[in-house]
């Protein structure tokens, strides 16, 4: 038979009988419907994540001084002052790949301008940190390689900071006092936001490391190095020379643990997709049980289908249909029946998705695949649970079916 | 060989639980070219039976049934399907007709499970011209509850046409029909018959039978009598010996 002819025959079929038709598409639709929309806040959560972690920077490797252990009593993070300045500097002459290097010290302080004073953390960072961290200034300048040089008391302001001290004034060229210490602000930050775990990424001010060594921290060791890779292929060769690097340097027998920590922005990312992508396989999961529930309620129509039009399948195999014929006739009526009620169902998915970005305010992404895949899995679920009804018509036999009252 | 239908010894044994039911047991029959048969017997002879295995809706126990010169009495039920797509027109004492289809489209359907298919507009050249033959062309578009009985029944022999069958195959054709309609309906088995299509006739009713030219008389699974009609009706005829008999009704009132 034309396949045009029983696509024509199966319209007519689900006409025939509109409420019934469209309460059992109804199972799909919503099935479909919740798949989409659970999948597009999976993937809204997922992408938010992954902006996120995009904004710390690209291609970042980050080197922590590892902990000490004496005589029982284990320093905790980064308390084995082991990094130096000069590994800092070495790994941007020695290794392969690495494009940018911020040798990092941290402390907290008290800042101070005019009538107003703010308690925030000061880092020493190298001019590349911006370049690192992808972080773009909104006015004014970043110090420069002669500052880091001298440890000159020049300072850059995160957004938070400057709002704080400055809420009337504009801070370009003003001195402010960092633990008594009169210092000259360059440039604002722009603003980068909470980072993903919570702080205010722009209550920070930014000094040449050398300045923050000298200055404020007090220290002759690093707390920790910010290196950048050229690209997402070389991090991984670059990790392992700075591994190589630091234990050489470091003069760390073969054998013998490592006195410093490597993390890579991509390690943080990973850990983070997966824990986004388990959500979203367990949103999908719990969406699917109810397409699962429709394609039971499309197998039970098609068997109250076939056993009222038992006399139509006794006239059609009268005239010549073959068992297949048959078959063919009830699994497309199935299949049209689940993948109608799969195009609604995506329509209602997506208008859904909207709704809870607007009402929630969380975000989604309803993807082209997921949309594709879903569309694909309702017409399956035709298929899947129409081929028994189908079968059961098309092995009636005809003298039994052409006499069924 | 010019016979459309030749049995030869054949047995149907039906098994239901503990009992079999031998229903047909041993018929030989020849139907040749251009005869009118009418298939008698009361319930429980073995004429729906034989209707069946004819029909090939069934297949004999044993025995060999060659119809149209294709012996179908081991062939497959797919291999049936197109006997039956290809040879035999079927006609119903229930009409049969899809509901909420067009009498064209119910005409049309034997022949969209024809193994080599006509294009769309010869389709309907044909079976327009089957629904001309039963005298029915202006009713192409009706679907069945918009016809009479007489002439959804005509729409049913339309469709048995619509293939060219080397044998048309009517089950109690009239049964539903009152005494007017039957007649008119046999009056275009009778045409048929005349433009040579063979056509066998199962039923109980003697002045239905009357019309055919041969009866065939069944009991007990057993052939019991086989002759030709003698008193023949001729359905025009008749029908206007009714209307005269109504006019007459219609005056004495």
């Amino acid at each position: 038979m034309r396949y045009f002819v029983i696509l024509k025959a199966a319209f007519r079929a689900l006409r025939r009988n509109k409420m019934r038709t469209i309460l059992t598409m109804l199972g799909i639709i919503i099935g479909v419907g919740a798949v989409i929309a659970m999948v597009g806040i999976g993937n809204g959560a997922k992408a938010q994540v992954q902006a996120r972690i995009a904004a710390l920077g690209q291609n970042v490797i980050q080197i922590f001084s590892g902990s000490i252990n004496r005589a029982g009593v284990r320093s905790g993070f980064g308390g084995a002052g082991t990094l130096t300045v000069e590994d800092g500097l070495a790994m941007g002459r020695e290794v392969p790949g690495v494009v940018a290097v911020s040798p990092e010290v941290r402390t907290s302080q008290q800042t101070m301008y005019g009538n107003n004073n703010w308690f925030t953390s000061v880092m020493g960072e190298s001019i590349d940190y911006l370049t690192i961290r992808q972080w773009d200034l909104a006015d004014g300048v970043m110090f420069s390689d002669s500052d880091t040089r001298s440890a000159a008391k020049v300072c850059v302001l995160g957004k938070t900071v400057a709002d704080n001290l400055f809420p009337e004034d504009d801070p370009i060229g003003k001195i402010i006092r960092i633990r008594n210490v009169p210092t000259k602000v360059l440039g604002v930050l722009k603003p980068k936001g909470a980072s993903m775990f919570g702080s205010d990424q722009d209550d920070v001010i930014l000094v040449p490391y050398t300045t923050g060594m000298k200055r404020f921290a007090g220290v002759t060791m690093l707390r920790s190095i910010n290196v950048q890779a050229a690209t997402p292929e070389e991090m991984a060769e670059a990790q392992k020379g700075i591994g190589e690097l630091l234990r050489q340097r470091h003069r760390i027998q073969p054998g013998a643990d490592d006195d410093f920590i490597l993390r890579n922005q991509q390690e943080i990312a990973e850990a983070m997709s997966a824990t986004t992508d388990v959500m979203t396989a367990l949103l999908a999961a719990i969406a699917s049980v109810s397409l699962l529930v429709g394609g039971i309620g499309i197998m039970n129509i098609m068997l109250v289908s076939v056993t009222e039009r038992t006399r139509e399948i006794g006239i059609r195999m009268a005239v010549g249909a073959r068992a297949r014929d048959i078959l063919l006739q009830f699994l497309i009526e199935a299949v049209v029946l689940s993948s109608t009620g799969g195009i609604l169902g995506i329509l209602c998915g997506i208008g859904g998705a909207k709704l809870i970005t607007v009402i929630k305010e969380w975000p989604t992404l309803v993807s082209t695949n997921s949309i594709i895949i879903a569309f694909a899995f309702s017409a399956a679920v035709g298929v899947f649970f129409g081929f028994y009804p189908a079968r059961k018509a098309s092995q009636l036999d005809p003298i039994d079916a052409l006499r069924y009252e | 060989m010019n016979n459309v239908i030749q049995l030869q010894d054949i047995h149907k044994t039906y098994h239901t639980g503990e009992v079999d039911v031998h229903a047909v047991r041993g018929v030989s029959l020849g139907i040749a070219q251009g005869e009118f048969v009418a298939l008698m017997g009361a319930s429980g002879s073995g004429k729906s039976t034989m209707m069946n295995i004819i029909g090939c809706l069934d297949r004999p126990t044993s025995g060999t049934y060659l119809l149209d010169g294709i012996d179908v009495s081991q062939l497959s039920r797919d291999e049936l399907a197109d006997i039956r797509n290809q040879k035999l027109g079927f006609v119903f004492q229930g009409f049969n007709l899809l509901a909420r289809t067009s009498a064209l489209e119910n005409v049309e359907l034997p022949m969209l499970y024809t193994r080599q298919r006509l294009s769309g507009p010869r389709q309907r050249e044909r079976a327009l011209k089957a629904l001309d033959t039963v005298g029915l062309g202006d009713r192409a578009d009706h679907k069945p509850n918009q016809l009479s009985g007489g002439q959804q029944q005509r729409v049913a022999i339309a469709r048995a046409l619509s293939n060219q069958p080397a044998l048309l195959l009517a089950d109690e054709p009239t049964g539903n029909l009152d005494t007017r309609t039957s007649v008119d309906i046999m009056g275009v088995f009778q045409k048929l018959n005349d433009q040579g299509m063979t056509i066998v006739m199962v039923t109980h009713e003697l002045d239905v039978a009357q019309y055919t030219k041969r009866m065939v008389v069944m009991r007990d699974g057993k052939v019991v009598g086989d002759t030709p009609v003698t008193m023949r009706l001729i359905a025009e005829n008749e029908l206007r010996r009714l209307q005269e008999e109504q006019k007459a009704v219609q005056l004495a009132d």
